[in-house]
């Protein structure tokens, strides 16, 4: 029996660590900017605003615009960091973040607020689950989906000051356990081991790593050692944590709350097919939209909670070589 | 740079930016020939007397910023900075070749000195300018942007996005200037999609309006002057041009939008162009 070393300090929305995270870099940089597109406070940039209204724009309900007035206050060496809902950020700006930020390889934070079905009763319009997908095709950028408010918090310091080129951080609103330590080290690119175990290796990105850990203890007491990694970067991706858990377990599962195809079960595949081909199965949205519900039915209708992901192990168990 | 205020200097300048293009674009055997001739007058007065920059120092902090938002007409852009000295102009030669600076469309990532941005599709540059523009203003900079847009750039809805934001925050530091030649790849803009009342629109905005005629370097200088001028809020140049002028044989032809001249039709534009 593996010993719980995660404990729930409570539930957070993640987007809490964004907006804790851009106030504690933005107090000790005076170049770090924000930009507006109405929803400030729900995707937690209105602190930064109250406390530096000289370095926040608001620009209205017009995310291409933001986009590219992100990249013309990076070229002019201001650290900018535009949010809003991930289905705008990633999608409605997808060619402004392609040329006019990727092109010319700029420092801009977007901030994809809302992430996934958890976003709950505004329904599928609002939930984002394709942004993994189509962010991390993008040459330059780098993509950080942090699995608690702790880890959202270090993951948006670290992209503010370690970052040269473009990053996309997903976060989301529902309170979900915040269970990671303050102290921990955040390295961008580095995937973490959360649990040990040598049956086969759990994937788990946002947070899914929290279902995904509660998924290995259940498995503990069928005797089942399940290995969980959390990735907080899916781009670049730690190939050297993967291909050591497809070799030492020799079986995957992934976990993320987005679409299974292009998503972040697709990268960790990308890696395996390349180097060492091992079973996977995928827990993630089934190419559906969602729609509206309480956060915690969606999870369960659409299968992303803790049993589904027991139940991706046990099948790819059977399939192991 | 030295600032040429000649205007027969000018014309001369504008002439071997437009030798120029015909040359790099028969060399590359495609690319945008009639906007890019249609700008060259316009580009001669930015290079060569309104923008503060300096080739030897591309990098100059302090230097104005000449925001291309319609990265077709690149030739005009390369010819410019070549006859300014940022590059030798043999290189122009290499445009949209394996492994030239000169892309067809500029990138950034390939190095060319004095490019600011990398562009191409439209509808962008504009909301870049306006983030410069503010990262200038709360600098307390007092370096300028320039922004070239094509008319029917403005049918992207971006542009207008963009320029809201310009009016709201009076970035009286941008001129954006429109090549308003009536043209685009599928013909007149009034057929593709109308414009006007254009002025009204950009007006309506909150932006200031200069009309000029965009191939005449006299008219192209005082408008840049007075945009200099206006204080509180973005001014706008519509400055009417003929596609593919200088070249009385394709003027105001739309098909020449997105076509290059063979070898033996750049001879003869040329020529055309020396008379």
């Amino acid at each position: 029996m593996v010993e719980n070393n995660f404990i729930n300090k409570g539930n957070i929305p993640t987007s809490f660590g964004f907006g804790e995270g851009l106030l504690e870099a933005g107090a000790k940089n005076a170049d770090i900017v924000s930009i507006g597109a109405d929803i400030t406070a729900s995707v937690k940039i209105n602190t930064f605003a109250e406390k530096f209204p000289d370095r926040f724009f608001s620009l209205g309900i017009a995310e291409q615009n933001c986009m590219g007035v992100a990249a013309g206050l990076a070229l002019a060496g201001k650290i900018p960091v535009f949010a809003t809902y991930s289905v705008f950020a990633a999608l409605r700006t997808t060619d402004q973040i392609r040329v006019s930020v990727c092109y010319n390889n700029l420092h801009v934070i977007i901030g994809g607020a809302h992430a996934g079905i958890s976003v709950g009763p505004d329904g599928a319009t609002h939930q984002a689950l394709e942004d993994i997908a189509i962010m991390r095709v993008l040459p330059y950028m780098t993509f950080l989906s942090p699995c608690d408010a702790t880890q959202t918090k270090l993951a948006t310091i670290a992209a503010l000051n370690e970052i040269k080129g473009p990053v996309f951080i997903r976060y989301g609103r529902e309170a979900v356990p915040d269970f990671t330590d303050t102290s921990q080290k955040f390295e961008i690119g580095k995937g973490q081991l959360f649990k040990e175990g040598n049956d086969l290796t759990i994937f788990a990105t946002g947070h899914l790593s929290w279902e995904a850990l509660q998924a290995a203890y259940m498995l503990e007491k069928e005797g089942i050692h399940a290995r969980v990694i959390n990735i907080h970067t899916i781009k670049p991706i730690d190939e050297k944590i993967i291909i050591k858990a497809a070799k030492e377990t020799g079986a995957i599962v992934t976990a993320e709350e987005h679409q299974i195809y292009g998503g972040f079960g697709s990268a960790v595949s990308e890696v395996l097919a390349k180097h060492f081909p091992v079973p996977v199965e995928f827990v993630g949205m089934n190419d559906s939209f969602g729609e509206s519900g309480t956060p915690k039915q969606l999870m369960e209708k659409y299968g992303m909670t803790a049993k589904h992901i027991i139940d991706a192990t046990k099948k790819v168990i059977i399939r192991k070589r | 740079m030295n600032k040429i205020s000649s205007i027969k200097d000018l014309q001369q300048i504008s002439k071997n930016i437009r030798v120029n293009i015909i040359k790099m674009l028969a060399e590359a055997g495609s690319g945008h020939l009639g906007g890019s001739l249609g700008l060259a007058d316009v580009f001669a007065c930015l290079y060569f007397n309104i923008l503060n920059h300096n080739s030897e120092n591309p990098e100059w902090a302090d230097r104005d910023r000449l925001i291309l938002s319609i990265g077709h007409v690149a030739p005009v852009l390369y010819a410019s900075l070549a006859e300014a000295g940022y590059f030798p102009k043999e290189e122009l030669l290499t445009l949209r070749k394996l492994n030239s600076r000169l892309q067809g469309h500029p990138g950034r990532d390939h190095g060319l000195p004095g490019l600011e941005l990398s562009a191409g599709s439209l509808g962008q540059g504009l909301s870049v300018a306006v983030g410069i523009a503010l990262a200038a203003k709360s600098d307390k900079k007092d370096w300028r942007i320039y922004t070239i847009h094509g008319d029917g750039e403005l049918q992207e809805g971006s542009i207008w996005e963009a320029a809201m934001s310009a009016a709201h925050y009076h970035l009286d530091n941008i001129t954006a200037l429109i090549d308003r030649n009536f043209c685009q790849i599928d013909g007149r803009t009034s057929d593709v999609m109308e414009l006007e009342p254009l002025a009204d629109k950009w007006k309506s905005f909150g932006w200031e309006v200069i009309n000029c005629n965009g191939n005449n370097i006299q008219e192209i200088l005082d408008a840049y002057s007075k945009a200099k001028t206006i204080k509180e809020k973005p001014s706008v140049i519509i400055a009417q041009t003929l596609m593919g002028k200088g070249i009385s044989s394709i003027e105001n032809d739309y098909h020449w939008h997105g076509k290059a001249p063979s070898k033996e039709e750049a001879e003869n534009f040329i020529k055309q162009l020396m008379k």
